[in-house]
């Protein structure tokens, strides 16, 4: 009603205690296509669902890698997640040049955040329109976080941002804690078509897989031998389902749409391998 | 105490002397980087007997470094950074050429107060062939299928040239050498090398680069 007088600055508040411009950049996060981020005790998975513009133009790439030990999934003004992600990546640089050591993720995380927070109240600028979902592995173990344009961060034991994501938050909550807890749970889901092409980020310690795992990750399709990785296998399986639900009912995940990246530790596997691998 | 009254005269000395030396073979399908492992100082004390002057920069590329080795520290910490960045934006390693020539813009980007490093980029490029670039401490490199920096230089240089491409003799041409012969002559020639120079000892640190990866391999030398 009374929203058009307060939403043309971000400096504005309206009589309601709430800034208009901020909540219209959150929207932007609702356009774009959905994201899943979940952890276990020892991995961290992204995955999610690639966009293209139309028939002719590739799929937009959604999940960006920070460092070896950290990667972003976005949600939104792809062109602003770039921006953020080159701010990552040399803040991760920095902490490795001086100090020798991988950025623990909390403290990337805020520095993100802060970051976002000055377009908010400067005059003339507006909001980062594009949400992140941060997952990496420090020191105190897998984390997985979000952010929002409003510069607010939240640590989550998993989360989905994006379009339709509210279902995929829901699958999420429902199965906590088979994943959480790392329990090897095999769930068996059939789907319809087989998922061809997985692209999902996954950081871990890499003290829990030995360098066979490594080698065997690096070319997927995803043949688990070892028992750390059956965890990791979990995962990402209830990650795309997660996935799965935020499409439409005719469609069905397919290795065009499906974006990851694979990283052990400090390692560097490759992103995106491409082979056929049925779930 | 110092006079206040008159100028006085101050050293400013940089730059230390490490020695060590580090050489290369770079043959057809593989390329070897061996360097020694004796960390000393002016040439009259040892400072450690495992420093490592090799460092790997990608599957495909080695780095070898010796002069001064704090300059060598923050070299090598300069180029993994800007390698870093490149996998970023290009979603690839830089390749070894790509290295080598990056290598030489950065030294020269310290033209008036350069690092005291003499380089060797060895790797395999991207056709699998080994490759050697050697360098200055300004970064005045070129390519070739051997060489050596450091104390050791001058002894090993003409040695290599005889055995590898057999200048100044009535041979006078490069002879293909395979993986094996390449790691006896770099094993003879360190082993003289450390005989003959106070610099050089201890050990010598070995990679070898090949399409099926890298193999590391050290020989201990007399400790004196």
């Amino acid at each position: 009603m009374f929203r058009n007088q307060y939403d043309n600055d971000v400096t504005v508040w309206s009589p309601q205690g709430r800034i208009h411009q901020i909540e219209y950049a959150m929207e932007a996060v609702k356009q774009g296509s959905a994201t899943v981020g979940l952890k276990s005790r020892t991995h961290a998975v992204l995955v999610a669902l690639k966009r293209a513009q139309s028939e002719l133009a590739a799929h937009q790439k959604k999940i960006l890698e920070v460092d070896n030990h950290v990667g972003i999934s976005i949600a939104g003004l792809t062109a602003d997640a770039r921006v953020l992600c080159n701010f990552m990546r040399q803040e991760c640089l920095n902490s490795r040049f001086v100090y020798d050591t991988p950025l623990p993720i909390a403290r990337l995380v805020s520095l993100v955040g802060n970051k976002k927070q000055i377009p908010t109240q400067r005059y003339g600028r507006r909001p980062y329109g594009v949400g992140l979902l941060i997952a990496g592995y420090d020191e105190k173990g897998p984390h997985v976080y979000q952010t929002c344009p409003s510069a607010s961060v939240f640590d989550c034991k998993a989360m989905s941002i994006g379009a339709r994501s509210q279902s995929a938050r829901t699958y999420l909550e429902r199965r906590l804690d088979q994943f959480l807890d790392g329990q090897d749970l095999f769930l068996s889901v059939h789907f319809h078509h087989p998922i061809y092409f997985h692209e999902y980020f996954c950081a871990c310690d890499i003290s829990t897989v030995s360098s066979m795992h490594v080698v065997d990750l690096s070319r997927f399709p995803v043949t688990i031998f070892c028992p750390f990785l059956a965890d990791l296998d979990d995962l990402v399986k209830h990650g795309l389902r997660a996935l799965r639900e935020t499409l439409p009912n005719d469609q069905d995940l397919t290795t065009k749409v499906c974006a990851a990246s694979a990283h052990l530790g400090s390692l560097h596997l490759g992103d995106c391998c491409s082979s056929e691998n049925g779930i | 105490m110092d006079s206040y009254l008159c100028p006085v005269e101050r050293k400013f000395a940089p730059y230390s002397f490490n020695g060590g030396t580090v050489l290369s073979i770079a043959g057809k399908d593989y390329a070897i980087i061996a360097a020694d492992t004796r960390l000393s100082r002016d040439a009259s004390i040892i400072l450690s007997r495992d420093v490592v002057r090799s460092h790997q920069l990608t599957n495909k590329t080695f780095l070898g470094i010796c002069g001064f080795h704090g300059d060598s520290s923050a070299l090598i910490k300069i180029v993994k950074t800007r390698l870093k960045v490149y996998e970023h934006d290009n979603g690839k390693q830089m390749p070894t050429i790509g290295v080598a020539a990056m290598l030489s813009t950065i030294l020269y980007g310290r033209r008036f107060f350069p690092f005291y490093c003499h380089c060797i980029v060895c790797g395999l490029d991207e056709n699998g062939m080994g490759v050697m670039f050697g360098y200055d401490a300004v970064g005045s490199y070129s390519m070739s299928s051997y060489g050596a920096v450091g104390t050791g230089t001058a002894m090993i240089r003409p040695l290599l040239d005889d055995v590898i491409s057999h200048t100044n003799t009535d041979l006078n041409m490069t002879v293909s050498i395979s993986l094996d012969e390449a790691l006896q002559i770099l094993h003879d020639v360190a082993n003289a090398a450390a005989e003959r120079d106070v610099c050089i000892g201890d050990a010598f640190l070995i990679h070898i680069i090949t399409k099926h990866g890298v193999k590391e391999e050290k020989f201990t030398l007399r400790r004196d």
